[in-house]
């Protein structure tokens, strides 16, 4: 079994909200949030694991932009 | 305290006093004063221990230099923080800028806007009204908080100035700090009147001249956050303790005679947190650019707690 660090922990709860929150969406849009979400993760993912205070910064923003995004307001999303 | 500094920067005779009458002199946020101690952010970069978060010395950046320098002209160097977030695995640096005073405006603010127009328009801060009234050119300039607009700069061009976004906050982008936090705190103390009564005769709720005299020196302030970000108890407890700044809005609820939830005000303060992390350090008080004592109005509230 992988044992992960707090940050690592703290990188995939933000990804399961993600991936979550896509639920609260209308459902013809959903796949487009899903691919931003992912698209968002995926474009760090060559930061080195050791990079913490990157990593903590990148936290920080994907959890404003996760409150942002969560907004019902907003209906679709576009890459 | 506030005292003593005032009489220190009236022995100083600085360049530019003569003119300006004594009551304007603390008005300007000058800090031409500096002599008198290091900036702390010249120490700071060597105590901080994460080598991941130090900032690269500005001896090892390149220097922009002024476009065309005149023959007598007054060269100045300006060396600020950089960071972006597009680069979030770069560390931050401090870029050195060199510019000629004589043809720059007398504050550090017209330096910055010279610096972003002429030699390097990357360079990012905020900044509205360049007259001290709006807040939004809050930074850390020679060690100290204060508004770049109201900042003159020191006229002699063999000591650099160094410019930093407001220490301890985190950082959107170069000398943009992200206020959202301070926002939030602001809002829990509720920034309004409340009242279920109506006023007596139904038109104004009126005061009286006492009561209105009790809300000057803190209706003034403008919420740049330069006291709150000078606090070292603000620093550490940035999520619990609400900071100068908010806590001197409270307390301009709390003194207002027309306010009618004057005990449900003091209750939400009522905690180790909220209010009592002020050890009176009274940095507020002394970087405060406006004048204002943020100091002055927590003590007050904590005399309205004891007392009640």
């Amino acid at each position: 079994m992988v044992r992960y660090t707090g940050l690592q922990k703290d990188v995939l709860a933000l990804y399961r909200q993600c991936l979550r929150a896509v639920r609260d969406k209308p459902s013809a849009t959903r796949s487009n949030f899903r691919a931003f979400a992912r698209a968002e993760f995926r474009k760090h993912i060559s930061i080195s694991k050791k990079d913490f205070s990157t990593i903590e910064y990148l936290l920080r923003r994907g959890r404003n932009q996760l409150e942002s995004y969560h907004d019902p307001e907003i209906r679709n999303i576009y890459q | 305290m506030a005292c003593t500094r005032a009489l220190a920067r009236l022995a100083s005779k600085r360049t530019g006093m003569a003119i300006r009458p004594a009551g304007f002199a603390r008005g300007f946020a000058s800090v031409s004063d500096t002599s008198a101690r290091e900036p702390v952010s010249k120490i700071a970069e060597k105590i901080v221990p994460d080598p991941a978060r130090t900032v690269v010395p500005e001896s090892k950046t390149s220097t922009v230099k002024e476009p065309q320098p005149d023959k007598d002209s007054k060269i100045k160097t300006f060396h600020v923080y950089r960071w972006d977030p597009d680069q979030p695995s770069e560390k931050p640096r401090m870029q050195s800028y060199t510019l000629d005073l004589n043809k720059t405006g007398p504050m550090m603010l017209d330096a910055l806007i010279r610096i972003k127009n002429e030699i390097d328009p990357t360079l990012t801060f905020r900044r509205s009204c360049r007259e001290g009234i709006c807040g939004s050119c809050a930074m850390n300039i020679d060690g100290v908080n204060t508004l770049a607009c109201l900042c003159r700069i020191p006229a002699e061009t063999n000591k650099e100035s160094r410019i930093y976004p407001l220490p301890h906050m985190y950082i959107v982008k170069d000398l943009v700090p992200d206020m959202t936090l301070f926002y939030k705190q602001y809002r829990s103390v509720k920034p309004y009147l409340q009242r279920d009564t109506p006023a007596p005769d139904g038109r104004e709720y009126r005061q009286s001249k006492a009561e209105r005299k009790k809300l000057d020196g803190l209706y003034e302030c403008i919420l740049c956050a330069c006291c709150s970000t000078s606090c070292p108890s603000y620093w550490w407890n940035q999520e619990e303790y609400l900071g100068p700044a908010v806590l001197l809005q409270s307390y301009r609820w709390i003194a207002d005679s027309r306010d009618e939830k004057k005990a449900q005000r003091q209750d939400a303060l009522n905690n180790s947190m909220s209010l009592y992390r002020c050890h009176t350090i009274l940095n507020c008080s002394r970087t405060c650019p406006k004048g204002l004592n943020p100091a002055l109005a927590i003590a007050e509230i904590k005399k309205s707690m004891a007392f009640t």
